[in-house]
């Protein structure tokens, strides 16, 4: 049995999985959910993870974020990174307002409360929401909500960012913009990405590497670099390209589970 | 490519900024507070005079003679002059003390009773189904066993009244607790949030609307409790509001019967609407108030 640690050394990978395996419920019932995944996440990379349902990709960043255990295998973090994760739903706290949904992690680190301040305004400032601190999550739009949930995932000040999912929910034109918003807060920042999605152009848009898993048990079958240059374009025809390319494999695998 | 880059950011700012502004357009209905007011006192006074018009009308129909059934005229100055002496107040400091007194230790006993069963399996799988249970016990039928227990005493009043309330506060809690959004559980935990702070940053806000819900019914439980008690166990010293009651009636004082049933109507009501407003307060911060602000 082996579990999440961390170690300092491994400065060359941000996230390190190796055979990674997750086992839900025992004896006749036990579902093999992930099996023997391994995956390396340099620093600074920007790694997309598609698959079909069933595939164990919001499993994966559970274990990954340390909300679960693995049932084999060993997740390795560099430093002692404590990853920020996101979800398809803003998990905003309703009864905070958005300057207190930020600072709750300032809070819980024990910041002095002069430099929670500071570095509220600062987070807000990064995602355009300035003038909204005082407002309460229900009064913003879906997308400002995610991404006053991503300004509470910066607060961590964690190099690593998991993501579930967290535009699904959203309308084109919104997910479009918040594409550049991520991509332009995770080159400033130099973070290390685990996205997760099913939509294949958009793993094509931001993604430094495409990675498919099948479905039951999910393993990784196959891997692409995206060697498209920054700022990309959702509807440029290079993205359409590896969009296209890894949607057919996509397509192969879940023709398999029709047979 | 810098000055590229540049103009695209800044037309990504535009395009943000822009999306936002049309997106919570209209959200931001402010109603004055005076229509505000009005809004909520117009339906209670419209309640009032209708209460009071139709018995005004049994009255007049001279279904009962006015020494066993008195209109609200004589019934209103015998409150007024009840207001002038201090046998209303006493009685009402008298009632209001035991109310508190019950009331603040059944929130006690049912705040723990209910944390503790929430965290535990072992303790929900023993005592929850006996939290519900208790629940189903009108709590008049305790006071027989409560004056073998303790006589005729304040303390035969204090434990049928927790006996009452705690259930409610507790079950409360626990199905407070149990609601939390697993989302919000990871989601917090993923912020740091662990152990004692994934109660006080999580768990207990989450858990707020249903607490309250169960302090309210709770304080109508122990009401009707203290009431029950304070008719039954009469004799004890002191003139409760209860007791007034029992009194007026061997008197066969009408008015004074009547007028001391508006007073525990009024309390009723007053303790009521605090726990209205506190539950209306959460859930306009939670953003769960329908549009016509109910």
């Amino acid at each position: 049995m082996t579990s999440t640690t961390t170690t300092p050394q491994s400065a060359t990978t941000a996230v390190a999985l190796s055979g990674v395996t997750k086992v839900y419920g025992r004896g006749a019932n036990a579902v093999l959910a992930l099996d023997g995944v391994s995956l390396d996440v340099a620093p600074g990379e920007f790694v997309c993870l598609v698959g079909a349902s069933g595939c164990g990709k919001s499993t994966l960043l559970n274990l990954v974020a340390g909300l679960d255990r693995v049932s084999g295998g060993q997740i390795t973090l560099a430093g002692d990174a404590n990853p920020g994760l996101m979800f398809q739903e803003p998990a905003l706290f309703p009864w905070l307002t958005v300057d207190a949904n930020v600072e709750v992690p300032l809070k819980l680190r024990r910041l002095p409360r002069a430099q929670r301040r500071e570095r509220v305004a600062e987070l807000l400032r990064t995602v355009h929401l300035a003038d909204f601190g005082r407002k309460r999550p229900h009064e913003l739009s879906g997308g400002m909500r995610q991404r006053v949930a991503l300004a509470r995932t910066l607060a961590l000040d964690t190099p690593v960012l998991l993501m579930d999912e967290p535009f699904g929910a959203l309308d084109a034109m919104t997910r479009d913009i918040l594409h550049d918003e991520l991509e332009r807060i995770w080159s400033e920042r130099k973070l290390s990405v685990l996205f997760v999605t099913h939509n294949v152009r958009e793993a094509a848009r931001l993604a430094d590497r495409i990675i498919l898993l099948s479905s039951r048990p999910g393993r990784i079958i196959y891997s692409t670099e995206v060697n498209i240059p920054r700022p990309r374009r959702i509807d440029s025809p290079e993205v359409a390209a590896i969009a296209a390319e890894v949607t057919e494999r996509l397509r192969t695998e879940v023709g398999r589970h029709g047979q | 490519m810098a000055s590229d880059t540049l103009t695209s950011s800044a037309r990504t700012d535009a395009e943000i900024t822009g999306l936002d502004a049309l997106e919570i357009a209209g959200r931001d209905k402010e109603v004055s507070r005076g229509a505000r007011i009005w809004a909520a006192t117009w339906p209670k006074l419209a309640a009032l005079v209708i209460a009071i018009a139709a018995w005004q009308l049994v009255v007049w129909s001279g279904w009962k003679p006015p020494y066993s059934l008195p209109g609200p005229l004589e019934v209103g100055r015998e409150l007024a002059a009840q207001a002038q002496g201090p046998q209303l107040w006493d009685g009402l400091v008298t009632t209001l003390r035991r109310a508190a007194v019950g009331y603040v230790f059944s929130v006690a006993v049912g705040l723990l009773l209910g944390l503790a069963v929430a965290r535990s399996t072992v303790l929900r799988a023993a005592i929850g189904s006996m939290i519900t249970a208790l629940q189903t016990m009108p709590s008049i039928a305790w006071f027989p066993l409560a004056i073998l227990l303790f006589e005729l005493s304040e303390k035969a009043i204090f434990f049928v009244v927790v006996l009452g309330a705690a259930p409610s506060i507790a079950n409360g809690v626990i199905s407070g607790v149990d609601y939390v959004p697993p989302l919000l559980l990871r989601a917090g935990r993923n912020l740091g949030a662990r152990g004692l702070n994934l109660y006080r940053y999580v768990i207990a806000p989450a858990a707020l609307p249903a607490i309250v819900a169960g302090l309210k019914q709770g304080w109508a439980f122990s009401w009707r409790s203290l009431m029950a008690g304070e008719l039954l166990v009469v004799g004890i010293s002191q003139t409760s509001l209860g007791a007034q009651l029992t009194y007026s009636r061997e008197l066969s004082d009408a008015p004074w019967l009547l007028s001391t049933m508006i007073v525990i109507l009024v309390v009723g009501l007053g303790v009521d609407a605090a726990f209205g407003a506190a539950d209306k307060a959460i859930r306009r911060r939670w953003g769960v108030l329908d549009q016509a602000g109910n």
